[in-house]
This record gives structure tokens, sequence and C-alpha cells, in this order.
């Protein structure tokens, strides 16, 4: 393992990498934001990604589907492997990456349509369906997402009449509907209610059968919760990366201890 | 820094040195009133170990507290349960000190069979184990800790060694059987005692690295210590 960065806790059982990020350098214009970034991320497991504001956690997310190239100024080198295919080649079909790899952002963001059309939206288009086989892939994504049962006499209404954590798990419904492999989560309950929190946090653990899941949160307990493995990032860099339960009950880390423990951050 | 949580555990650890200083004079005033054989003595061991229960409740108390509301992580997770263990061993050297303080008192009020067995040497050895796990809590340290649970097979050899003794002191004088039979026990409750110590001193390392020792033998503390 050529994982320079990656100093403790190694898997025990062989688990298969479904993102592999070797030296990954990100920029906003002059700025650097991440350095020499290496890190497996493994298949149907839930990776969560911790550290102080600004350290780089979301950045990192972002490149995962390279939604920063909106932003002309932002750039990425050095390479990230989704299944041994290094996503950030500009040869690389974007839309269909970006089917690959969903994205759930902090706030809900339903679409201004119903809540049909919000889960509909990605198989038109992606696929060249039937409208019969429309209906049913929404049916089994809002099952999938855990809120069929609450919006199945509601499905022409609007997505943004919804509350907060039904929103988000439109969200997470309108993300799987297009059958990706991975799904990216930034602080996916940081603006819903406790509640909510905890249906998300369900559904995570049920998603992941199925999905493999990078969670950025700032919420350390919800880190230790509902991620499989956790990495540490600060100023950019990856202190320590392992096994969930070893980095909240003996990190290897003097830095890794103070931010968890509360002592700086 | 999270103040709430660093004051509850600075009121934690405060908390266990007086429930340790409780229990080392609790078991050095019983094995003095053993030796000594007085009564008095044995007897106020024998009502102080209510104070010591009241002391472990209340650790375990705040210890449950802070778990529940502070939620802590790393090396203050470990502390915490840490001390829920050490605790708990803590209260039961001191049911034991009570234990032997009974025998002392039995031992007093009975026949004067003073000096026929001189078990001075498992005493020492057993109340130096306790002070070294108390101390080793106090620091934090390992070697120290180490030290104690190296001890702890000498004080089974002396109690496998009392056994034989009384067995044939038995035989000899069978009319003093009571006497006996008092020292065995006393000597049965130090060999648990030193067992205790030992528990304390395997929690004392995990406190400190987040190994688990237990079960694994002596070289393989050794060798983690080193690490």
């Amino acid at each position: 393992m050529e994982n320079s960065n990656i100093i403790n806790h190694q898997p025990e059982e062989k688990k298969s990498t479904k993102i592999s990020v070797r030296n990954l350098n990100f920029y906003y214009g002059a700025h650097q934001a991440l350095f020499d970034n290496n890190i497996d991320i493994l298949e149907k497991q839930v990776t969560a990604i911790i550290g102080p504001s600004g350290c780089g956690k979301s950045t990192l997310l972002r490149t995962f589907n390279r939604i920063y190239q909106l932003y002309r100024e932002q750039r990425a080198d050095g390479s990230i492997l989704l299944d041994g295919e290094n996503i950030l080649d500009n040869s690389v079909d974007i839309l269909e990456l970006r089917r690959k790899v969903g994205m759930i952002f902090q706030k809900p963001t339903p679409f201004p349509m119903s809540v049909f059309d919000n889960v509909a939206y990605p198989l038109k288009l992606h696929f060249s369906l039937s409208k019969s086989e429309i209906v049913e892939r929404v049916e089994k994504a809002l099952r999938g997402a855990s809120l069929w049962d609450e919006v199945k006499d509601k499905l022409k209404k609007s997505g943004m009449a919804l509350s907060g954590g039904q929103q988000q798990r439109l969200c997470i419904a309108r993300a799987i509907a297009g059958e990706p492999e991975v799904l990216l989560m930034d602080e996916p309950t940081s603006a819903i209610d406790p509640v909510g929190t905890l249906k998300v946090e369900d559904l995570i653990e049920e998603l992941k059968q199925e999905f493999t899941i990078v969670i950025v949160t700032h919420n350390m307990q919800q880190a230790a919760r509902i991620s499989d493995y956790t990495a540490f990032y600060f100023q950019g860099k990856i202190i320590e990366f392992g096994i969930t339960e070893k980095i909240f009950t003996s990190p290897a880390n003097k830095q890794t201890e103070d931010y968890i423990t509360g002592r700086f951050g | 820094m999270n103040i709430h949580l660093n004051n509850a555990i600075a009121n934690l650890k405060k908390d266990i040195l007086i429930l340790c200083s409780m229990v080392e004079n609790a078991v050095r005033s019983a094995v003095d009133a053993a030796v000594e054989n007085d009564a008095e003595k044995a007897l106020k061991v024998i009502d102080n170990d209510e104070t010591i229960d009241k002391k472990e409740i209340a650790i375990e108390e705040e210890c449950l507290k802070i778990l529940a509301l502070y939620q802590p992580v790393a090396s203050d997770l470990r502390y915490v349960v840490a001390c829920l263990k050490v605790n708990n061993d803590l209260e039961r050297i001191g049911d034991l000190g009570s234990n032997i303080a009974k025998r002392a008192k039995a031992i007093a009020e009975g026949k004067n069979c003073k000096g026929e067995i001189d078990f001075k040497p498992m005493m020492d050895i057993t109340r130096s184990m306790l002070k070294g796990a108390l101390d080793s809590l106090i620091y934090m340290n390992e070697v120290l800790a180490l030290e104690v649970i190296e001890k702890d097979d000498i004080v089974d050899e002396y109690n496998c060694q009392m056994f034989k003794d009384v067995k044939a002191l038995i035989q000899k004088h069978p009319e003093n059987v009571d006497y006996y039979l008092n020292m065995l026990s006393v000597s049965r409750y130090l060999e648990r005692i030193a067992d205790l110590t030992t528990n304390i001193c395997e929690d004392i390392i995990y406190m400190n690295r987040g190994d688990i020792v237990r079960h694994g033998g002596i070289p393989s503390i050794r060798k983690i210590i080193q690490n």
C-alpha cells in the first residue's frame, strides 16, 4: 500500500476499494486546500470525514464527482480512481460520473416540482424508460429512502412542501433513483431536526448495503454512530484514517485525540 | 476545550483518589488488627466499610453521568470506563479488608495462638502491591503497574504454602482448628486482594494506551509497555 498519509488501523478483512485517492492536491486559485492526499474508500462501507472548519473535508468530497469544475479557478491534480478509472482524466464523461457518484448537500435541495417529478428527474435524464417503468422506479427509490409510506398519497404535491427531514430523504431518493454506486453526503443532517436526523442516520445504515457512502460531518458522535471508517483531516492533510471504533477509542495520533476530545478545533 | 467534561473528569479523579486512600487504610488496619490481635481496630474497619460502599456508588453514578451527558471519546472515554472498573475493584478490596477484620476480631476474641503462623511476608507484599497499584493510578505509571502485576504470582505461592502449613498444624493441634481456619481465610482474602490490585493495574495500562492486556500474560504486557 502506497498510502503515505494513512497511519492508523488498516482494515483487518480485505474489502474491495471503490475509490482510491492518490497524491491528490487541490487549489482554489492560488490557495492550496488539499495536500498530497492518499486514501482508500472501501466499497459498501460508510466512510466519515471529520475535522475542523476549513480543513478540506468538503473539498475532498467535491473532487469525487468533480463538482468543483463549475468554478473555473478551482483545480485538482493527482489521481482519483473510481473502480480503477481516473475520474480526474479529461476524457471522463462528467454526466455519467455524476450519475455514478450522487451527492446530498447540507440543506435539502428539492427541485420546485412535485415529489414524483423530483425523483423521476434523474430517470428521465439518464435513462430511456417507459412511463410505467418510471413509476416503478420512483416508488422503489422512495421506498429505498424510507419515504414512500409518508408521501405515497401526496406524490403530486410540491417537494418543497415536505418537512426538512422529508425533503432531505426526498433528495436521497432522487440521488439513488439514478442508480449510483457512490453517495456523497455533505453534512446531510445539519439543517434538520433530531427526529429527521435519526431517520437519515437509519437510512444510511440501510443504504450501505447497496452503495458506497462518504459523509462529511461536524457531528463527531454522528460519525462514531454511523460510519465504518473515519478520516481525520487537518489543514488539508489526512492526519489519521482507520476503523471508526479505533479512532474513537484509541486514536494513534495526538492531533486526532485532541480534536475528538474537544481539546482543539 | 470542553470545560464541562474536563471539570467532571477532574472531580472523578479526585473521588477515585479519596476511595483509594479509604481502601488502603481499611486493608492496612485490618491486617494490623490480625497481626496485633486488636479487636477494637478490627471493629473500626468493619464499621467503615459502609462509607466505602457509599463512595463506590457515588463514583459509579458520576461515571454514568459523564457517559450520558458528555459522550466522551478516546482517552477521556478510556479513563471513565477504567474508573468504573477500578471503582468496582476498590470496593471489593474494601469488602475483603472488612472480611479480614472480621477474622481478626474472631482471632483476637478466641484462643491466643499468636505467632504460630507467620504470614507477615504475605501481608507485606500484598500491601505493597495495593500501594503500588494506587500509586500507578495516581501517576499513571505503567512500569509501576507492571511491577505490581509481576508480584501476583508470589502472593499465590504464599497462599498455597499457607494451605499446606495450616493442614499440617491442624493435624498437629486439632484443638486450635478455629484459629487456623481463620488464618487460612485471611490468607485467602489477601490473595484475592492481590488479584484485584492486578486487575486495577491492567486497567491502568488500558487507560494509558488503549490496549486490553488481560489474559495475555506478563511477557505480552511487558512487550506492549516497551512499544
